[in-house]
């Protein structure tokens, strides 16, 4: 196990290192002087320019600035907002809890739902429910979620009044940021209303970005559990008189759970990238609106810490998975 | 007993389909599939025919119908039956040509995709091993970024246009089809064919891409048309976020994103766009699983 884990984690460290690369070069290659940018329409003295170009390190060759850029990387510094002037990583830190939330809300319920669904779809192969719950799947699985959150804002916000259409929490409320989570701070603020606002923002923004994950999910355990009920183990669960519940529900589930575990794992990279469209459309201050805004707004240093820390996230948790795996499966560790 | 319905080959159990009969003997047996193969066909027509059978060109305007509600609801005439859109466009009209842009999207992406992925997976598969687990490494960087942020960064890159938009998706996607091209070249090279024409004197081009690639070929198949819908569904996304096609294309997502304002005055600019593109993918996706049924030995019951 333990060179399992020395050699998943040395393959982290050049993996890490492209990604910064990555990140870094897109950048550069963006076309337009990034100091003209940052100077503005007024134009720029050509002192001043010289000036701006050595406090951002523009003057040197792009290799050094790369190996600036990994140094500061190291040190916790992403370099400053073009727009804002604040630190990259602070105004990602302040932003992520938001996104956080969401895609943990997202994640819970795709599998509070999706594992159950999967379960009771192999338990009735090829029966009606089976059918239906497969079809619904794959309609999920297909869905554009930017066009499924108009449709649900269409339906309930606009048409039922049931929810707000944008934003964390209504603007009547006012509490400390204590956590960063909405949910959280809202209850422990005490303010009357301020809890079930949150929840009302949450629920749109929340289906609609667990709607993938819940597909993938529910189809991953249906064929996970198929491939388990065949199994010698399981027909001994069963000749032992047990309860299908117990059978199905125990006996075979455990062992259906570890290729769903995976792909829970995996449904990471896709959450976030689902965050960039769900925060988009509902307003949601975390960080998918925030890369989106700055690529409009040119915001390259911002772009470029996003899409760095991002990557190493979505890195950290396959890592993570992929470690979990090799505890639950001593196969892996080998291959 | 008047005929003999057994055929002289029994010893030997019916003589065995050709491998294109079998494959749709398997393939019709999923009624998704099938679905998904008309649905398929029907969109590919109206891409094909999209100037005949679209009632007006799509770029044409009724500045005396802005807005105009489909035929079924009060206000609306068969004149524009899905409706017109904020600036008097046909939306009927938009769809349809709106279907070319996505196959071409389509088709374009998975070209790109797929070709250099499977160049560089069949390369990865038989390169000593420090070019490969270079290859490999590469990919696993490429695919630590979530996709569609990787190619909203390469559109904002490149400048946003469609071309772009599919050029960077291609990129995104390519990965997907070198890992699987790798896994199957490198479950195929102990086999004995291959040995066989290695000490028969093949050259390693002619090893790599005619004898070994087309037994790995099944994987790759599906996986296109997986990527054939993942390519709808970013194309569409990007134009939703201004990132792909430009207004005033009718491409789909770019037609949501022009209209978006508009979602609680007139439903319809909004719902048709959408349903065209999940109508779109999910026929795909049904076929790409009836495809994967098909061709995955290892789901065959045999």
């Amino acid at each position: 196990m333990l060179k399992f884990l020395v050699r998943r984690l040395l393959t982290f460290v050049p993996t890490f290192l492209g990604v910064t690369a990555i990140s870094f070069f897109f950048i550069r290659l963006i076309p337009g002087d990034p100091i003209l940018l940052l100077a503005g329409e007024r134009g720029v003295s050509p002192e001043r320019y010289a000036e701006l170009q050595t406090q951002y390190g523009f003057d040197k060759p792009l290799w050094g600035q790369y190996l600036d850029y990994i140094w500061g990387v190291f040190q916790g510094d992403l370099g400053t907002s073009f727009v804002t002037k604040k630190p990259v990583l602070d105004e990602f830190l302040t932003l992520f809890p938001a996104t956080l939330e969401l895609s943990l809300c997202a994640i819970l319920l795709a599998i509070a739902i999706g594992i159950p669904a999967g379960v009771v779809a192999a338990v009735n192969r090829g029966k009606f429910f089976d059918q239906t719950l497969m079809t619904t799947a794959l309609v999920g699985y297909s869905m554009p979620i930017f066009w499924w959150a108009l449709l649900l804002i269409i339906v309930f916000s606009s048409g039922l009044g049931w929810t707000p259409v944008s934003g964390r929490i209504s603007l009547m409320y006012y509490f400390p940021n204590a956590t960063g989570f909405m949910l959280i701070d809202s209850l422990m603020s005490g303010q009357k209303g301020a809890f079930a606002s949150a929840v009302s923002h949450l629920i749109l923004p929340t289906i609609v970005l667990a709607t993938i994950p819940l597909a993938v999910i529910a189809r991953q355990t249906r064929s996970a559990m198929l491939e388990v009920l065949g199994e010698d183990y399981v027909r001994t669960a069963r000749a032992k008189g047990l309860t299908p519940a117990r059978v199905n529900g125990v006996h075979a589930l455990r062992n259906a759970l570890i290729p769903v575990t995976t792909v829970i794992g995996l449904s990471v990279g896709t959450l976030l990238a689902g965050a960039i469209l769900t925060e988009t459309i509902f307003s949601w201050p975390g960080v998918g609106k925030w890369m989106v805004d700055s690529i409009f707004r040119r915001d390259y240093q911002a772009v470029q810490g996003g899409l760095m820390l991002i990557a190493v996230i979505v890195m950290i948790v396959n890592l993570i998975v992929d470690l979990l795996y090799g505890l639950i499966n001593p196969k892996i560790r080998k291959g | 007993m008047t005929e003999i319905t057994e055929t002289p080959a029994t010893a030997t159990g019916p003589a065995h389909p050709s491998p294109l009969r079998e494959f749709w003997q398997y393939f019709s047996d999923n009624r998704g599939a099938v679905a998904g193969l008309v649905v398929f066909a029907a969109f590919f027509l109206v891409a094909v025919f999209a100037p005949l059978i679209a009632p007006y060109p799509p770029h044409e305007q009724f500045r005396d119908h802005l807005l105009q509600p489909p035929f079924w609801q009060p206000g609306g005439t068969l004149q524009f039956p899905l409706g017109t859109d904020p600036l008097g466009r046909d939306m009927l009209s938009r769809l349809i040509f709106g279907a070319r842009y996505s196959f071409f999207i389509g088709m374009v992406v998975v070209s790109i995709a797929s070709f250099f992925g499977v160049v560089i997976g069949v390369i990865a598969g038989f390169a000593p091993s420090w070019l490969d687990t270079l290859i490999m490494r590469l990919m696993d960087i490429v695919l630590s970024f979530p996709s569609l942020l990787l190619a909203l960064v390469l559109v904002a890159v490149l400048g946003p246009s469609l071309m772009n938009a599919m050029i960077a998706i291609a990129v995104v996607l390519q990965p997907h089809f070198v890992r699987l091209t790798r896994a199957a070249v490198l479950s195929e090279r102990p086999k004995d064919y291959v040995t066989a024409a290695k000490v028969a004197g093949a050259k390693p081009g002619r090893l790599m891409f005619v004898t070994v690639l087309p037994n790995c070929l099944a994987p790759i198949i599906v996986q296109a048309a997986l990527s054939f819908s993942s390519a709808i569904l970013d194309a569409a996304a990007l134009g939703f976020l201004g990132m792909g096609a430009q207004p005033p294309t009718p491409e789909w997502g770019t037609m949501l994103a022009e209209s978006r304002e508009f979602i609680l005055r007139a439903w319809w600019v909004v719902t048709f766009p959408g349903l065209c593109i999940l109508f779109a993918v999910l026929a795909i996706n049904l076929m790409g699983d009836g495809l994967r049924d098909a061709l995955d030995p290892k789901l065959k019951r045999s």
